[in-house]
């Protein structure tokens, strides 16, 4: 069994239903199951050759301007401490090294999890004791792109038991029906993936690359922004830069797509 | 802050075809757009692009409004000789950013 047990069904209504279904001897699930993990795969495996070429070569890929603003970024000194990432945290290919494939994280101190941009605001904070970088200002998205960079191709792992109780509101959150759409994410990212939504393959919504450069924003962004346009596009109302459901929604879906490997930074269309 | 990145083999046999990429950190602001005060905000893009082989030039290209932040251009040229491959985007500002490569023909 997985580390955080099967998906649990929603309402006792659905309850009652599948025990009559198992009890006919059906097996196809009632609700929207979890995607298997042999059906997994990232957004990119539903891309053209040619956004794929653009992500795979550094050189193509514009998210690589954001890599190397934070690179600079990582060494230069900052706040009333004076210092910088790398005065605490050294080479960042060596410490960043599958940091991202981990975020978000459980933060003893606030007694919740917190995403990678969060962790690098309380070092600014804290340790730099400068002000906070602004939700997708260029030097936080920057620093992100950074320290992702460090874990492509490693495999995203979610653990630790304080969790739970975050990834069942982040997988509530998921299967909540919201908007004047009236849908859920699960609706489209579980039961429907592969097929075309407007022209588009919708994927399995598996944040794999964030954050992302996406064709449609000309620009980087992080996973909280895909997700407040998805929201939009919902017609629901998003959720504040930073909210609690957002942090509970990212550990979710990164949860969800445990296993899969990091392509920070990715290109999306 | 402005970045090019350049993607150019550094040898080549004579008479092979090559694959110059090049992108560019830029806005390419439209023009079209208005901010949250309802301001015009000003066209800012580069509007052309010029690649020369050791003084000849073997690319030219002129981009307009429509195309989108941070261009990407792709193009080949025959490797006819060692030298020097010189790039360069010219903004609407009038300044222009250069950057060289060089390559050796065997």
């Amino acid at each position: 069994m997985s580390l955080f047990g099967a998906p649990r069904v929603r309402t006792r209504g659905i309850m009652a239903l599948a025990v009559v279904a198992t009890a006919a001897g059906a097996t196809a699930p009632i609700m929207s199951a979890e995607i298997p993990p042999g059906e997994r795969r990232s957004g990119y495996e539903f891309m053209s050759p040619e956004t794929r070429a653009m992500q795979d070569d550094d050189s193509a890929n514009p998210g690589t301007f954001w890599v190397l603003d934070g690179e600079t970024l990582w060494s230069q000194k900052a706040g009333e401490a004076n210092r910088a990432c790398a005065d605490c945290h050294g080479d960042a290919r060596d410490s960043m090294k599958g940091v991202a494939a981990r975020y978000p994280a459980f933060y003893a101190a606030r007694s919740r999890p917190i995403d990678l941009e969060q962790r690098i605001n309380i070092c600014r904070t804290e340790k730099q004791k400068a002000p906070a970088l602004a939700a997708e200002s260029k030097e936080l998205l920057a620093l992100t792109a950074f320290v992702g960079r460090q874990s492509r191709g490693m495999p995203i792992t979610i653990s630790g038991d304080r969790l739970i109780e975050f990834l069942e509101a982040g997988r509530s959150l998921f299967h909540r029906r919201q908007g004047q759409l009236n849908l859920s994410c699960s609706q489209c990212h579980d039961d429907n993936w592969g097929k075309v939504l407007a022209g588009n393959t919708i994927p399995q919504a598996h944040p794999t690359g964030y954050p992302i450069y996406r064709l449609e924003w000309q620009g980087l962004g992080s996973l909280q922004r895909r997700l407040r346009n998805c929201m939009i596009g919902m017609r629901a109302e998003p959720y504040e830069f930073g909210a609690p459901e957002q942090v509970a929604l990212e550990l979710y879906l990164m949860w969800r797509a445990r296993g899969l490997k990091m392509e920070t930074p990715g290109v999306r269309p | 802050m402005t970045r090019a990145l350049v993607n150019i083999p550094k040898q080549a046999k004579r008479g092979e075809t090559i694959e110059i990429k090049t992108l560019l950190s830029h806005p390419m602001e439209t023009g079209y757009r208005r901010d949250t005060m309802g301001r015009a905000v000003p066209r800012d893009i580069i509007n052309r692009f010029v690649c020369t082989y050791n003084g000849v030039e073997v690319f030219r290209a002129d981009l307009f409004p429509a195309i989108a932040a941070n261009p990407f251009l792709t193009f080949y040229t025959v490797a006819t000789e060692s030298g020097e491959l010189k790039l360069s985007w010219t903004g609407d500002d009038g300044e222009t950013r250069t950057e060289t490569a060089t390559i050796t023909v065997a």
